[in-house]
């Protein structure tokens, strides 16, 4: 028997990944449901729209400044870490292509969204499991109004739409950080960088960077939302399920860009 | 005979093999205030909330209304249906932290009636004049005290007219006053709207003023039915200790018999 339980353990454990993807997966469903009467019909325009934009701007336009600053720097970084081994071959100028690929497929759209992990996820956590534990979730569903279209529907499609336009700046950014080290330490001028950025990445980079910007939005808002209802024991429960958002949140992002970055690959995108 | 309102019958509830309420049977009339006494841990609380559609029944059915639609078997629009004739003031209030007190009061109208804001914004000044609240409709919950938000989640309660009012602790973490003032409020608002209304609470002095019927709950049974002035004169010892407060007793010789020395000292 000792020796099965090893077995066992990772069998329990498992079913409980399992059964959190199944969960996450209903709550998705579950919230693209809901999205034809929480956002078109008469009264969601009226109720649904308002606090989509409220989310919105919480979400996205607060954490701007921060992808701002953190991709400049990373752009910065991979300029002034390459340069020394693309002058062994000559090739400085091809730092302007290397950022561009970089930043565009994985960069922008990864360390945006971890950003925004730390800002939208864990305050999306917090603030829906302090509403749990405050009775205030059991209320909505007193008045006959369903949480997850109330609650849940902004706050994932807001920080899909906003990781999209996160992303996009975090890409600019990217571009801008290498610009700036390779036009005052490699002697690459503005317009010779600029090109070399856009000559290189086709649209496809481009696209699928955003598109998995977009899976990424969906991914913290949902994990978020899904963890903060499912806060139990007060206080506490919302500090822990705030810790594991964002912990959990960064493992899926890292293993669904994995995921992404292997599709991509073998279709030869 | 009178009509009525909700019928409980032989619900049974059960949180991880524990029976919280075993069989329970309840008719609560139409019109009346029913209070339900009982202990903390007693399940009074868990048959409110299975009264609202808030918590599934593991056996037996709850009926509402005059054509006993069964809760148990409502679908999901059925539900939204009953949810709408009912208010709920929750233990805490549950006003929802990120909006105005005018907002709290007409979220349930602008969610769901299609009356244009300034009819919402007329609706919204009565309710909270019915609860005294008229100049705070502009303060966030956080600014109010407690019993303030009480009487804030009270009009949120009833911006939709309902005909079915349930209290969870309506006077719990409340100073006497404030307390005998929210009694005062449900007393009034039960006879300016004519509601139905069901409370859920430990405080006997808050029952006695409000109650028109009283039942006691203990470990998921109901002990005894009646009027006030009944359960004040009964002779049952659980009865008695519970609503006099008396320090001997059924209750707590069961707490006592709860093993301490068996705790403390091992088998």
């Amino acid at each position: 028997m000792l020796l099965l339980r090893p077995i066992s353990a990772i069998g329990s454990r498992a079913i409980g990944l399992l059964e959190f993807i199944g969960g996450l997966g209903y709550l998705l469903a579950d919230t693209a449901s809901s999205a034809g009467r929480g956002l078109f019909s008469k009264r969601g325009r009226r109720m649904g729209w308002r606090s989509l934009w409220f989310q919105m701007v919480r979400v996205g336009v607060r954490s701007i400044p921060i992808v701002v600053l953190v991709l400049f720097c990373i752009g910065a970084i991979l300029a002034l870490q390459m340069s020394p081994i693309l002058k062994t071959y000559g090739a400085e100028s091809q730092v302007a292509r290397i950022i561009a690929v970089a930043t565009f497929r994985e960069l922008g759209p990864l360390v945006s969204a971890i950003v925004l992990t730390g800002f939208a996820g864990a305050s999306i956590a917090a603030e829906i499991g302090t509403m749990v534990v405050s009775e205030e979730i059991e209320a909505l569903e007193a008045e006959a109004i369903n949480p997850i279209r109330f609650l849940v529907l902004p706050r994932v499609v807001a920080t899909t739409v906003m990781m999209v336009c996160v992303a996009v700046v975090g890409d600019l950014m990217g571009v801008a950080g290498g610009l700036f080290v390779s036009r005052t330490f490699l002697g690459l001028s503005f317009e010779q960088y600029i090109r070399l950025t856009f000559e290189a990445p086709k649209v496809r980079d481009f696209a699928t960077g955003l598109i998995k910007a977009g899976v990424f939005g969906m991914l913290i808002s949902t994990l978020a939302c899904y963890l903060g209802l499912g806060v139990t024991g007060g206080a506490q429960g919302v500090g822990i399920a705030t810790t594991r958002t964002v912990v959990l949140t960064i493992v899926a992002l890292i293993t669904v860009d994995l995921m992404f970055t292997g599709a991509f690959y073998f279709f030869g995108w | 005979m009178a009509e009525h309102a909700i019928q409980v019958q032989g619900v049974t509830k059960v949180f991880s093999g524990r029976t919280v309420l075993d069989a329970i049977r309840l008719d609560v009339n139409e019109g009346e205030t029913l209070v339900i006494l009982g202990g903390s841990g007693s399940g009074k609380s868990t048959l409110l909330r299975l009264m609202i559609g808030n918590e599934r029944i593991d056996g037996g059915d709850i009926f509402i209304g005059h054509a006993g639609k069964s809760l148990g078997n409502m679908t999901d629009r059925e539900m939204d249906d009953y949810r709408k004739s009912l208010g709920v003031l929750f233990q805490s209030s549950a006003l929802f932290n990120s909006m105005s007190v005018a907002d709290n009061v007409a979220l349930p109208l602008r969610e769901h009636t299609d009356l244009p804001e300034e009819t919402i914004g007329i609706m919204v000044k009565i309710k909270l004049e019915l609860v005294g609240l008229r100049e705070h409709a502009d303060k966030m919950p956080a600014q109010l005290s407690g019993g303030m938000k009480k009487r804030a989640g009270l009009a949120r309660a009833i911006s939709l007219d309902p005909r079915i009012l349930f209290y969870d602790e309506p006077s719990a973490g409340l100073d006497p006053v404030t307390s005998a003032e929210i009694d005062q409020l449900i007393i009034d608002l039960n006879r300016k709207l004519g509601v139905t209304s069901v409370v859920v609470t430990h405080e006997m002095e808050s029952a006695y003023r409000i109650a028109d019927r009283m039942v006691l709950l203990d470990r998921g049974k109901f002990i005894i039915s009646g009027t006030p002035q009944e359960l004040r004169e009964s002779t049952d010892p659980l009865v008695r200790q519970f609503v006099h407060g008396l320090t001997e007793g059924p209750l707590t010789d069961r707490r006592r018999a709860g093993g301490y020395e068996v705790d403390l000292l091992g088998d």
